[in-house]
């Protein structure tokens, strides 16, 4: 963790610690009795601990981390199911980096890599379409994950390959949206959530009335916000004014690169080519409606799915998940990361039994390589 | 992958598939303007954008542009977006040649 100190603007920064503080007090918050705010945004989660910003807010405020990070939340099925694609002949399979080492049920796409597949990681899909260009004797397919941030990425990529007739390209398409899985939470009675902090960059693209929901049904509090430290800390005093006040709205935090209503190029794109999928499979969420994306009939001859007969196109069983893993729990924030009992144990990033613990976005990962003492404690 | 890289737009490349090259922090990478496109292309010379995966998702102001860099390099998430556009260079090498460092 760092100090405040060495924060950017430290007089501003220990200046809304201070109101985070007395809020907190006027609130009534405690130790024992925090208030629950939720960050969704995995990138979020990796910044609270790169500035250790849990440990410097009031001591009645309790982060839990939620399940924004895309490569954490993907069913061991689908990883067998991308290990699959990349293992027929001919095939040239495309990923971001991120998901090179999340574990399937048999291996990662990294281990499928070492044994021979040919697997390329990718900066961007627009270089899976090239590569595709390039090699028109090969079939190359770009694995498509991540929430709003990325899916117009893979929609303007697949409008190109339409336009430009090229036909040994698809994409096998994982993409989910972030409100449906935040209902979902919002619905189990064992949660107790007393406010979010909302992604910026997803909000970016879809604006911040998809949140409106989480104010209007559930009388939540949520905050869109940035992703340097006093943004957060500023989001989270908006948070708790908005708990002591009695209210219950969406807020900007971050208007200078999230506007109202979102990016209408890239959602226009995205209706373009996406249709909701009745629904979809989240790791340790299970299965939750209208919370993925498929591609459209329009668009068919460039779905890795149908053109392979995998996945949602053929019915497909979950994949269970090895014993004693929590990740399901820590998804979810109702526990933390060192009460599963893999953390540390079974489960370090040498030898991660779940995603949460290989992404950078991950609360695993996050929890143990900044975790420090509290990590190495809890492992004992 | 989720958070964007800012980029400074120095040249058209292809405008009629809306892509231009982007400087991201010294390093040359060719993007789609076609998310920012709402405007003529020529206006966005010189103009900062956040760059997601290939991709320019919002045109920023310097400021902004300049503060998030020093936000992600302190995420070590400039460093990562720099090494994943190398890795995508990579990619169009043979794959028996490219070291394959990925595990
Ligand atoms: S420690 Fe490993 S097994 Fe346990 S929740 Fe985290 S990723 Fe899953």
């Amino acid at each position: 963790m760092r100090y405040v100190e060495e924060f950017r603007d430290p007089k501003a920064a220990k200046g809304v610690l201070g109101a985070i503080a007395r809020v907190a007090g006027d609130i009534g918050a405690t130790a024992q009795d925090s208030v629950r705010i939720m960050e969704i945004c995995g990138g979020h989660t990796h910044a609270i601990f790169r500035y250790g910003l849990d440990r410097l807010v009031h001591e009645g405020i309790d982060f839990i981390h939620g399940p924004g990070c895309p490569v954490c939340v993907l069913p061991m099925s689908r990883v067998d199911e991308c290990v699959e694609i990349a293992q027929r002949p001919g095939v040239i399979f495309t990923t971001f980096g991120d998901a090179m080492r999340v574990p399937g049920s048999q291996k990662s796409l990294g281990q499928a890599k070492a044994d021979g597949a040919d697997i390329r990681m990718v900066y961007s899909p627009l270089d899976a379409l090239d590569l595709a260009r390039r090699n028109p004797a090969r079939e190359v397919v770009f694995f498509g994950l991540g929430f709003e941030t990325t899916t117009p990425s893979t929609a303007l990529t697949l409008q190109q390959a339409h336009r430009d007739g090229v036909g040994n390209f698809s994409v096998f398409c994982n993409h989910i949206t972030v409100p449906p899985p935040i209902k979902a939470l919002l619905d189990d009675p064992h949660m107790r959530l007393d406010g979010f902090v909302g992604p910026g960059h997803v909000s970016m693209v879809i604006g911040i009335h998809p949140y409106d929901f989480i104010a209007r049904d559930y009388g939540k509090p949520i905050v869109v916000a940035g992703f340097e430290p006093l943004d957060l800390l500023q989001s989270v005093l908006m948070v708790l004014n908005q708990i002591r006040d009695g209210r219950a709205q969406v807020e900007n935090q971050y208007a200078r690169v999230v506007p109202e209503h979102g990016n209408p190029l890239s959602l226009a794109a995205m209706a373009d080519v996406y249709e909701v999928r009745p629904s979809f499979e989240w790791r340790g969420l299970g299965e939750i409606d209208a919370s993925g994306l498929r591609i459209r009939d329009a668009y068919r001859a460039w779905d890795a799915e149908e053109k392979f007969g995998i996945g949602y196109a053929v019915g497909r069983a979950p994949v269970r998940e090895p014993d004693g893993c929590e990740c399901g729990a820590v998804m979810t924030g109702r526990i933390k990361p060192t009460a599963c009992p893999q953390f540390g144990r079974g489960c370090t990033p040498d030898t991660a039994l779940g995603a949460l613990m290989v992404s950078s976005e991950g609360a695993c990962a996050a929890y143990w390589t900044y975790g420090g003492a509290r990590a190495t404690e809890a492992a004992q | 992958m989720c958070l964007g890289i800012p980029g400074q737009i120095v040249e058209i490349t292809d405008a009629p598939r809306q892509m231009a090259v982007a400087e991201v922090s010294g390093v040359r990478r060719e993007v789609s303007l076609a998310p920012v496109a709402e405007r003529p292309l020529t206006e966005l010379l010189g103009e900062w954008v956040l760059i997601h995966v290939g991709f320019a998702m919002a045109v920023i102001d310097a400021d902004e542009a300049a503060q998030t860099l020093i936000a992600l390099h302190d995420l070590g998430e400039a460093q990562e977006a720099l090494e994943a556009m190398a890795e995508g260079e990579r990619a169009f090498a043979d794959p028996a040649s490219d070291g394959g460092d990925s595990a």
